[in-house]
């Protein structure tokens, strides 16, 4: 026995070490995953049995409209969410420099994102309250008409990803201060010897050095975008009318709110949700792999 | 460096920057200020609409005594913390040992195994909800700590994995080579010999797993019900409507929630910016 484990050691001893962490992972994790998709192409209230239905929940999805709504903004904040890239890399750029304190405003440029999205969301409806919020006290004063952003219709979701893109933007700009960081100082001086400068200098010598910090914050907004169910949760409850909802709420809504206790349909739109995620996710591992591959 | 060092600019340039900068930063943290200066305030103040003329009275002291005599609040961060904490050191323990596994043994499936702790880490929560929350009925620990606790543990280990292994792998693999010829058994080796070097991935990661699960929400109100389990932030949304008259108290009480992250950020700035930028440089 001793001598077995002598001579394959190397063998066992990985999957011991694998095997707490496996197991925690595979039960709340992994075999949940086939579990929804199984529970997909069931009827279920989550207490009584389960009737098999086919494909029928995904049917159904086809023709309901407050999917389709959902869908919708799912794509609207996968867009807009994205400028938090860009506004990243700038509010990098601003804050690159070596002033007395600047470590302290980098920090306090972080502040959004380390606290929670239900602070963020409440801080932003006292922002947007259409009677004592602030930011219609500035409107009033620049003599513009207020409005009460989240009880309209057709401004609701752009005020929630206003209020998303404060954290993210933070996120986005901790990791171009650290790319900024290790830019190679010859090519910049090369690059200025050919008298490139501002733009054409971030364009052609820096941003080319920054795509390790760029495909990061692509990942991680297009991921956060899409994981987006706290603020709508805490700054409208999906409405006015359902019209701020997103596939991840509204699965949540179908599931386990007083709109449903759906179990199946709202797997099945976890499942959507799944699929749209898969995307990046292949693209993350692909990348991954190439990089194994390389080393 | 990129841009050009301030110092390097015309005198104006400098003094526009100077300047520029707390404008800057005062406009970024507007909507924070806001609710900072309500959270001063009297009832009265808010109960006339007075939110920002000068405050009739400074209230800091009742405000944020009131939060905790008033309101169920100082339980829920109690929850938070009692949900934190050892989520942390699971995660920790968990994910050294198979970031270890993955870092320094080669065989057939561990690309497989890493790639599933990475894949897993992304997905969208909704589409474990419901077999978690059957899961933690069925185990007896749906609206406990522990039922958060062992969730989060399980899910956290994806993304630590992924990033203990890196850090492994980065390590020299000499040391282990070195013991192996002395005859060191495996357990050995990763106790005494890489557990110590792991000491600043543990640090980062701490720090940004701590300020993940206390800012968790979702899994907060799917996996709990109620008061007794309920942390921070699902706690402060349901006092938000409670106390809809009230929003000097719910303001401070925010600001009371967002400060354990805020205070581990900046006690722990180095090591959480480590975490949150691996792989942001090559």
């Amino acid at each position: 026995m001793y001598s077995y484990w002598k001579n394959n050691q190397l063998k066992i001893a990985p999957w011991i070490f694998l095997a707490p962490g496996i197991f925690m992972f595979s039960l709340y994790v992994i075999f949940p995953i086939f579990q929804s998709i199984n529970l997909s192409f069931y009827q279920w209230d989550g207490l009584g049995a389960k009737t098999y239905i086919g494909a029928e929940n995904y049917i159904e999805l086809l023709d309901d409209e407050y999917f389709i709504v959902s869908l919708k903004n799912n794509v609207i904040w996968l867009v807009l969410y994205l400028l938090a890239v860009p506004a990243g890399l700038f509010a990098a750029l601003f804050l690159n420099q070596t002033v007395r304190g600047i470590r302290i405003y980098k920090s306090i440029f972080f502040f959004p994102f380390v606290i929670s999205q239900v602070v963020v969301g409440l801080v932003f409806s006292w922002f947007y309250d259409p009677s004592n919020g602030l930011l219609n006290i500035i409107l009033e004063f620049f003599g513009f008409d207020t409005i009460a952003i989240l009880a309209e219709e057709d401004y609701v979701t752009y005020g929630i990803i206003a209020a998303g893109l404060w954290p993210q933007t933070a996120y986005c700009m901790i990791l171009y201060l650290t790319g900024l960081n290790s830019v190679d100082p010859e090519q910049i001086e090369a690059g200025r010897i050919d008298n490139a400068r501002g733009w054409r200098m971030l364009w052609y010598v820096i941003l080319p050095q920054l795509k390790p910090a760029t495909f990061i914050a692509v990942v991680v907004t297009i991921i956060g975008a899409l994981r987006s169910f706290d603020l709508i949760d805490i700054m409208t409850g999906g409405g006015p009318w359902g019209s701020s909802r997103v596939l991840a709420y509204y699965m949540y809504e179908k599931a386990f709110s007083e709109y449903g206790f759906r179990m199946g349909y709202g797997a099945a739109i976890a499942v959507v949700l799944l699929l749209i995620m898969m995307v990046y996710i292949a693209t993350i591992l692909y990348r991954l792999y190439q990089d194994e591959k390389g080393s | 460096m990129f841009p050009t060092p301030i110092e390097r600019t015309k005198p104006s340039t400098q003094l526009l920057y100077k300047i520029a900068l707390p404008i800057s930063i005062i406009i970024w943290l507007l909507p924070l200020l806001a609710v900072a200066l309500t959270s001063i305030r009297s009832g009265a103040d808010i109960n006339s609409g007075n939110y920002w003329g000068m405050p009739t009275s400074i209230n800091f002291m009742e405000n944020y005594t009131a939060v905790f005599t008033d309101s169920p609040l100082g339980y829920y961060i109690l929850n938070s913390f009692k949900i934190t904490i050892p989520t942390v050191i699971g995660a920790i323990v968990l994910s050294s040992l198979t970031g270890f596994a993955l870092g320094v043994y080669r065989f057939k499936l561990n690309l497989f195994v890493f790639f599933m702790f990475v894949a897993g880490n992304f997905i969208p929560f909704q589409i474990l909800m419901v077999p978690v929350r059957d899961l933690s009925l069925s185990l007896g620990l749906y609206n406990s700590v522990w039922g958060l606790v062992v969730f989060h543990i399980a899910f956290q280990t994806g993304f630590c994995t992924f990033f203990m292994r890196n850090f492994i792998r980065a390590l020299p693999y000499e040391l282990i080579e070195a013991a192996r010829v002395e005859g060191v058994s495996e357990f050995k080796i990763f106790w005494y010999i890489v557990v110590p070097l792991m000491r600043p991935a543990m640090a980062a990661l701490s720090v940004l797993i701590f300020t993940f699960i206390w800012n968790d929400y979702f899994w907060a109100i799917v996996l709990t019900q109620g008061a007794d389990a309920m942390p921070v932030t699902a706690g402060l949304n349901s006092l938000n409507g409670q106390w809809v008259y009230n929003q000097h108290l719910v303001s401070a009480g925010s600001i009371i929630a967002a400060l354990p992250p805020v205070l581990m950020f900046f006690l722990m700035q180095k090591h959480f910016i480590a975490g949150l930028t691996l792989g942001a440089v090559k």
